[in-house]
């Protein structure tokens, strides 16, 4: 017989998805932190929205309850209306400075 | 609920409206749907509902909540005019449709009992304000205000979305009451460690998006380079909603674990107070102050919060109410005074374009000092009244805990007293132009009703307080 997918999320202890997860999810912040290319801190945040993801997958599994992954969805739908968004952003300033270096952005201050 | 239907389909019928040629319908237009949103938000009052299994729940509080973001809009919206009449704005339906999508992500916040939901409002609102911010496409200043609002924004619903993982891991649940008998129920193992990491996470999240500090440091610069229309609709319609969300989330799901929480929130409310009054002092600049001036604002409200005495709802109902009607105000005149000598293209915001207001146009001059001397909290105001609630809570949860916040704010308050007070000594005492500034009759209707307000709410507080 086919092992379902819960079973097969279930080889591994759930533990290691924390571990994993919150990993993914620290080098988002990293990059967020780090990085002065506005395209990359985008990148960043997406994988934090993915460790995200993968966290209420892997407690959706663990539980046999279908709601974490009902609401991955509803993460997926909204990061790519927020992806529109945001590149939209960055092609308006783009077009205005013909960069996208967030350490050109010092106008405004106080 | 009648009110986040009605209000979808109008924002869609008002990008329709955009294709017809007269611009002049598309005002009178978008108030008349929030007018309507607002009279189908009242139907619901004194009657319970709970919506698609258990996401949305209606009462009175979601209504009193809900009336005060459909009133900041409909003000914001009369005071905008500059649209259609300069190159930049020449879709103006588009940017009155995307203010009424915002307002439905508000409202869902308001009224979530899920936290699918709480996301989802709070995505869609955000979401709009990016757009809303930088739209003023040519300016760099918008740009930039866009792109760290949005960057900043996005990274702060990453750190709202893992607490709300965490939580569910330890929880089994979205639902706030399940997670609320998890919380205070006891399960027989203890709490997982996971939901205390998880609550912090969230809670970051939320103060990001109230701008409270330490998680504040985006807001001045976002709203200084918003469009001043946008800037004063995010400092008002957000902060409502943010509250509501945050007082809801704590109340419901997180009172078993009420001591970590108010520790939290009791220091960023210390932190709040004493970055948002003091950085106000120095600036320069009339549009940065008011941007301090609401984080400032958002530390009063945290009190209310970290209270969460059963007058806790009712003060934080007022004190929005005083705020976002002064906020509203001031915002409007500043509008007008500064786009009246702009310096390199842009408006002059400084205080110095304020000197001699009074001369310039009395009516300008008197519904700035009445709406900063309601934020500053003086009596006879709105702002009074505001603070007096917030102050009361902190009393009854008792000053053996509160004591040390109640202090800091009442010093804040004072320190408020001396930037608020610099633009109305500009305004009376100082001379400068002294060239008229006409204003449109529905402008003035505007400031003259928020005025009224203002000290009508200041007189008669009770009025008001009855329906909370």
């Amino acid at each position: 017989m086919q092992p379902t997918i819960p079973d097969v999320v279930q080889t591994i202890p759930l533990p290691y998805y924390i571990w994993f997860a919150s990993a993914l999810f620290v080098i988002g912040i990293v990059g967020v932190l780090t990085r002065r290319n506005a395209i990359i801190i985008f990148m960043s945040v997406e994988v934090m929205l993915n460790a995200v993801n993968l966290l209420l997958v892997a407690f959706s599994a663990y539980r046999s309850d279908p709601a974490g992954q009902v609401f991955v969805f509803f993460i997926m739908a909204v990061a790519a209306a927020e992806v529109s968004v945001g590149l939209a952003i960055i092609v308006m300033i783009y077009r205005n400075i013909q960069s996208i270096d967030i350490g050109l952005l010092n106008r405004l201050k106080g | 609920m009648l009110s986040i239907i009605s209000l979808s389909l109008f924002g869609i019928l008002n990008l329709f409206l955009g294709f017809l040629k007269s611009r002049r319908v598309l005002l009178p237009a978008t108030l008349l749907f929030i007018a309507l949103a607002f009279a189908a938000n009242l139907l619901d009052w004194n009657h319970q509902y709970v919506y698609f299994r258990d996401m949305l729940r209606t009462n009175n509080l979601f209504i009193n909540f809900s009336s005060i973001i459909l009133l900041t809009t409909f003000l914001t919206v009369a005071i905008s005019r500059s649209f259609g009449t300069d190159e930049e704005h020449t879709h103006p339906a588009e940017y009155y449709a995307i203010m009424l999508f915002s307002v439905v992500g508000a409202l869902m916040m308001v009224g979530f009992e899920n936290l699918i939901m709480l996301f989802i409002g709070l995505e869609i609102l955000s979401v709009s304000l990016y757009v809303l911010t930088g739209s003023d496409k040519r300016s760099l200043r918008s740009n930039e205000a866009a792109l760290k609002y949005f960057l900043m924004g996005s990274f702060a619903t990453g750190i709202f979305l893992f607490g709300i993982a965490l939580v569910y891991g330890a929880t089994g649940s979205f639902n706030l009451s399940a997670i609320g008998s998890y919380v205070s129920g006891g399960p027989t193992t203890g709490i997982s460690p996971l939901l205390y990491v998880g609550l912090l996470f969230i809670l970051a999240g939320m103060l990001f998006k109230v701008s409270a500090a330490p998680f504040h440091f985006w807001t001045p610069d976002v709203y200084d380079g918003a469009p001043t229309l946008f800037t004063a609709f995010m400092s008002t319609v957000v902060k409502t909603a943010g509250f509501a969300a945050l007082y809801r989330l704590l109340t419901v799901s997180f009172t078993g674990v009420y001591g970590l929480w108010w520790q939290v929130l009791t220091g960023v409310t210390v932190l709040t107070l004493l970055v948002g009054n003091i950085t106000a002092v120095y600036q320069s600049s009339v549009k940065r102050m008011l941007a301090y001036s609401s984080v400032s604002h958002a530390g009063y409200l945290l009190i209310a919060v970290a209270a969460k005495t059963p007058q806790s709802p009712s003060a934080i109902l007022f004190y929005s109410l005083a705020y976002s009607i002064a906020t509203i105000t001031g915002f409007a005149v500043l509008i007008l005074v500064a786009e009246q000598k702009p310096i390199e293209g842009r408006p002059d915001e400084r205080y110095e374009a304020f000197n001699g207001l009074a001369k310039r146009n009395p009516l300008l001059a008197f519904s700035l000092a009445v709406s900063m001397v309601s934020l500053a909290g003086i009596p006879l105001t709105a702002g009074f009244w505001g603070k007096f609630f917030v102050f009361s809570t902190a009393v009854d949860r008792g000053m053996t805990n509160m004591g040390m916040v109640l202090v800091v704010a009442v010093l804040m308050s004072v320190v408020g007293v001396y930037y608020y007070f610099r633009v109305i000594i500009a305004s009376y005492l100082k001379t400068g132009d002294s060239e008229p500034i006409g204003i449109r009759p529905l402008y003035r209707f505007i400031l003259v009703l928020t005025t009224a307000l203002t000290i009508g709410l200041g007189l008669f507080p009770d009025v008001v307080r009855q329906l909370f």
